[in-house]
């Protein structure tokens, strides 16, 4: 990013865990329900109201934690973290302090052909907030009001060590730890949803210095996008503000999306003193050996070996391998399309290409498609055997995607079916010629031109739907022998 | 003896023979309560209606069983379904919960009727029931002293034979002081032996739910059916429950019993000691082995418990903001001054002090030299009892240093006011059960004996205290009330 400076960053993730009842409480996690209807006395903080551990967390962290490569601790405990807002309603959050449920543990990301290992610090479970609802923005709002569906919902934060060094890695470790935390099938890592979020650490130091920068700590990262941009934006601005002579602040900031800037949230001063304390109304939890292997047997296959058998069987490179597995839906679309057709690059090339390009265009998951593996395999047999061209093959997807019609149909409704046979392609080649002689003449010449001209011209004459392979041939073998 | 003065078990006969109702039973207590309750000032609500018209359920399904159709009193910190649930506070004072607490509830899942809800120092914090938001209670024993507390309103109400028993709950002595002050049976529990579900938390390391009776016969009984583990509150302990009933027996021969010296001080009346003394040289005549024990913590466990409290408390009060429920001030400008105002209006000012305290003690920088050493003295100090457990049987101490002092005359003295604690404060950090029951009189005034015992050991408590009352007739006394 800069030749003077080094970038640090360190991201804090919070995954909402997948379990059907709150933490703490019998309450559904469904998202998107009406405000405060999933709500009881417990998670919106009444009067006597107590904690029961809800185990399929527990069950959540481990498998990620196992993911994650790290320690599962035998013994933790419950803290409260204390602070008023009105979305809080106990006024603290039960969280894990100082003996998190997981220590240690890394991931390995590649950027550009470079492997890089992130440190896990640790993950602990705690509790979500609710959410306030203003109207209009927060600073003019007469009223807001309080929404305690959320209150309660599994959480767990995986902090990760600061050794990301650019924007890249950051999103690379954040795509890689979604994919696992998707095949662990522990959360639903929706970011528009906030199931997924992030705050990101960052500092700078000048090159070869071992000492870190002062950091300041990111807020309000709702996308991939987001994170990659604030990321550049800070170190750009902490970088700049050195160059300066200024001192960076340690502070909290808050990623402004349309401005495409970062703000001053609060400073270190200003900062919470949160009172830690150990949790009362929660035993400590002890997880023994057996809780462990049973969670350890449970385990579903992982990006990283299902990337690794991408790149064996088929010869994938790392970076398709990578994209396949971001999360198990791809990757079962993929092995569901090759089961169909052999051709793992072919199927690779149009998943990572036209598909995520029409997916994202619309907002959509792949499970969610009208193209289905068997479509896309159907639609690759007819390329293959000429039927249809490449060109004509984006077409069909395309209104593969809108309808979910197979290739077939489509074919026959657009009269899409390719010209593949010399005799009808021959006379309209001499015609073409014939009809040119001044083009031929600068073919003859060696103006390479010519040559596109002619294509273009038969493709003209047969709409497109000439096979272009053949036409080439043709068109050469005809040029030759004038 | 008229019915209001019976207790539990001697209803219960009654009620099988069919000689009363328990209707009768209802309309004598409140009768009684009318009559007395104006200058006792023991209860905060009353639920007569609801009582009455439950008696005649009861009777109509003509079923008596350990506690059908006797009356009780729940203190106002037992969340209580569609009753108005205080705890003593502004800022809840017209809260009523749609839950019953576990205890309360299964109370009335045996069919004991709630006559209301009783007086007690706010949010449980203080020890003379004079930090009531609402009113002080007096003690029947004399109007003019204070019924101890926190749970005040629960002895002077049993104490006055306003109700047979009534619950309370007890952090740093808040049951076993007020027994002691108004002459009755105090139990607090090991902690984790009866669920705190529904119970409106003060300090929820120290927090016990527990009883108060005329006798250790009815303490029992009602032990039996509030004791076990809830799977709503993750402290409590899955324990089987034995029958305490059954170990009533009167019989403390070769029973080992223990007198710490730190428990017999000079900052403890001495006719208070001479009581205690009396009382187990009874044990001895009685074939119990006594001697003198030492535990050495214990002059640490006062300050300690005021960290780990307070501590506590500041986190378990945080919740009332004025955000869901109770008082808010509507005139505040925005959200912050909102929770202030609301909170300074709503809190007294010992609940102000106690939540200062502890905010004050986990802050960051001071959480080692005061939240985290309080937690070792704590250790040590559940250590000592260990140590006495492990060669004797039982622990007998004072319950207070005094009987009941004059309202009016601590409350202005918070130091000497915690004083009232230190010999019950220490039994709530090892989390032991313990008992106080009636040992004699100074003054007019009833003198209370602490029976501490190992964790979940409630049946020695039960036998030894049952034995005493066997041979003793401390517990048959009650004050004579100007019934106006
Ligand atoms: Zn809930």
């Amino acid at each position: 990013m800069s030749k003077d400076y080094e970038v640090v960053i360190g991201l804090e993730v919070h995954a909402e865990l997948k379990t059907k009842s709150k933490i703490f409480c019998a309450c559904s996690t469904a998202f998107g329900a009406e405000p405060n209807t999933q709500v009881c006395p417990v998670c919106s903080g009444f009067p006597g109201m107590l904690p029961v551990l809800n185990e399929k967390a527990v069950d959540c962290a481990i498998k990620t934690g196992l993911a994650l490569n790290s320690e599962i601790a035998e013994f933790c405990k419950f803290d409260r973290k204390n602070y008023f807002y009105p979305d809080l309603p106990k006024a603290y959050q039960i969280s894990q302090y100082d003996l998190p449920i997981c220590k240690g543990g890394y991931l390995d990301i590649d950027v550009e052909g470079e492997r890089t290992r992130v440190g896990i610090t640790r993950a602990h479970l705690e509790e979500d907030a609710g959410k306030l609802v203003h109207q209009g923005d927060i600073t003019t709002t007469p009223f807001s009001l309080v929404d305690l569906n959320r209150s309660g919902v599994p959480l767990l934060e995986i902090v990760s060590e600061p050794d990301m060094r650019s924007a890249q890695q950051a999103r690379a470790y954040m795509e890689k730890l979604r994919s696992i935390l998707l095949f662990a099938d522990v959360s639903d890592c929706k970011m528009e949803e906030g199931s997924l979020r992030c705050d990101a650490n960052v500092s700078v130091r000048p090159w070869g210095e071992q000492k870190l920068g002062t950091r300041t700590e990111i807020k309000n990262l709702n996308s991939f996008r987001a994170l990659e941009r604030a990321i550049e934006y800070e170190a750009k601005r902490q970088m700049e503000a050195l160059e300066d002579g200024e001192v960076i602040v340690q502070e909290t900031r808050t990623w402004d999306e349309g401005k495409g800037v970062t703000r001053s949230m609060r400073s270190k001063e200003e900062a919470h003193d949160y009172r830690y304390f150990p949790e009362p109304d929660l035993p400590p939890l002890r997880i023994d050996r057996d809780w462990v292997d049973t969670v350890r047997k449970s385990m579903p296959e992982m990006p990283v070996q299902a990337g690794q058998r991408l790149m064996d069987q088929y010869g994938l490179s790392q970076y398709d391998a990578d994209l396949i597995t971001q999360s198990p839906q791809n990757l079962k679309f993929f092995d569901e399309t090759l089961a169909l057709y052999a051709d793992a690059k072919a199927v690779s090339n149009w998943m990572m290409g036209d598909l995520t390009r029409l997916l994202n265009q619309n907002g959509m998951e792949i499970q969610d498609a009208k193209v289905k593996p068997a479509l896309l395999a159907e639609m690759l047999r007819l390329m293959a055997d000429g039927t249809i061209s490449g060109k004509m093959a984006k077409t069909v997807f395309e209104e593969m995607f809108v309808s979910g019609l197979d290739p077939q149909t489509i074919i026959k409704e657009k009269g899409l079916v390719q010209i593949s046979d010399a005799n009808s392609l021959l006379p309209l080649i001499d015609e073409i010629i014939n009809n040119n002689p001044k083009v031929l003449q600068d073919y003859k010449n060696g103006k390479e031109k010519a040559f596109g001209f002619f294509i273009g011209q038969i493709m003209k004459a047969t709409k497109g739907q000439a096979n272009p392979e053949m036409v080439n041939n043709l068109l050469k073998e005809r040029l030759n022998r004038e | 003896m008229e019915l209001h003065q019976l207790t539990i078990h001697e209803l219960q006969e009654l009620l099988s023979r069919k000689e009363t109702s328990a209707l009768e039973i209802t309309q004598a207590i409140f009768s009684r309560i009318h009559a007395v309750d104006k200058q006792v000032r023991a209860f905060i609500t009353l639920t007569e209606e609801e009582a009455l018209a439950k008696a005649r359920e009861i009777d109509n399904q003509g079923e008596y069983g350990r506690i059908a159709g006797i009356p009780l009193g729940l203190k106002d910190i037992f969340c209580t379904r569609g009753v108005k649930t205080t705890c003593a506070s502004r800022i809840l004072e017209n809260f009523v919960p749609t839950y019953d607490s576990t205890a309360a509830g299964k109370l009335f899942a045996d069919k004991g009727i709630l006559a209301g809800k009783l007086n007690m120092d706010e949010f449980a914090m203080g020890s003379s029931t004079e930090q009531s938001a609402f009113f002080s209670t007096c003690n029947p024993w004399d109007f003019t002293r204070v019924p101890g507390g926190s749970s005040g309103g629960s002895a002077a109400a049993v104490a006055a034979d306003e109700v047979p028993f009534a619950l309370g709950t007890d952090t740093g002595g808040s049951i076993r002081q007020p027994a002691s002050f108004c002459g009755v049976v105090g139990l607090k529990p090991t902690y984790g032996r009866v669920s705190r579900w529904g119970v409106i938390a003060y300090a929820s390391s120290l927090d016990q739910v527990g009883t108060f009776a005329k006798d250790v016969r009815d303490c029992a009984l009602v032990m039996n059916i509030i004791s076990g583990k809830d799977p709503l509150d993750s402290t409590s302990v899955d324990l089987p429950v034995p029958d305490y009933s059954a170990s009533l027996d009167g019989n403390v021969k070769g029973m080992k019993i223990a007198y710490p010296r730190e428990y017999f001080q000079p900052g403890i009346d001495s006719q208070v000691q001479e009581a205690i003394k009396k009382a187990l040289i009874k044990y001895e005549e009685m074939g119990a082995i006594v001697d003198e024990v030492s535990l050495p913590h214990s002059e640490y466990a006062l300050p300690a418990y005021y960290l780990v409290a307070t501590a506590e408390a500041s986190a378990n009060l945080a919740r009332y903001d004025g955000v869901r429920y109770g008082l808010r001030d509507f005139e505040a400008a925005n959200v912050i001054d909102m929770f202030s105002r609301s909170r300074a209006e709503g809190f007294g000012e010992e609940v102000k002090r106690r939540i200062m305290l502890g905010s004050y003690a986990l802050s960051s920088g001071y959480y080692d030299a005061y939240y985290l050493k309080a937690l070792k003295v704590r250790r040590l100090i559940a250590d000592d009892f260990s140590k006495v457990f492990a060669k004797f049987d039982l622990i007998v101490s004072p319950t207070a240093p005094t009987v009941a002092f004059k309202i009016g005359e601590q409350i202005g003295d918070p130091l000497t006011l915690y004083m009232n604690d230190i010999l019950t404060v220490p039994i709530n950090m090892a989390g032991l059960p313990a008992m106080s029951i009636p040992c004699g009189f100074h003054e007019g005034m009833p003198v209370g004996m602490q029976l501490v015992g190992p964790a979940f050991g409630e049946s020695t408590l039960f036998k030894a205290a049952f034995a005493f009352e066997q041979n003793t007739d401390f517990h048959t006394f009650r004050p004579a009330l100007e019934v106006k």
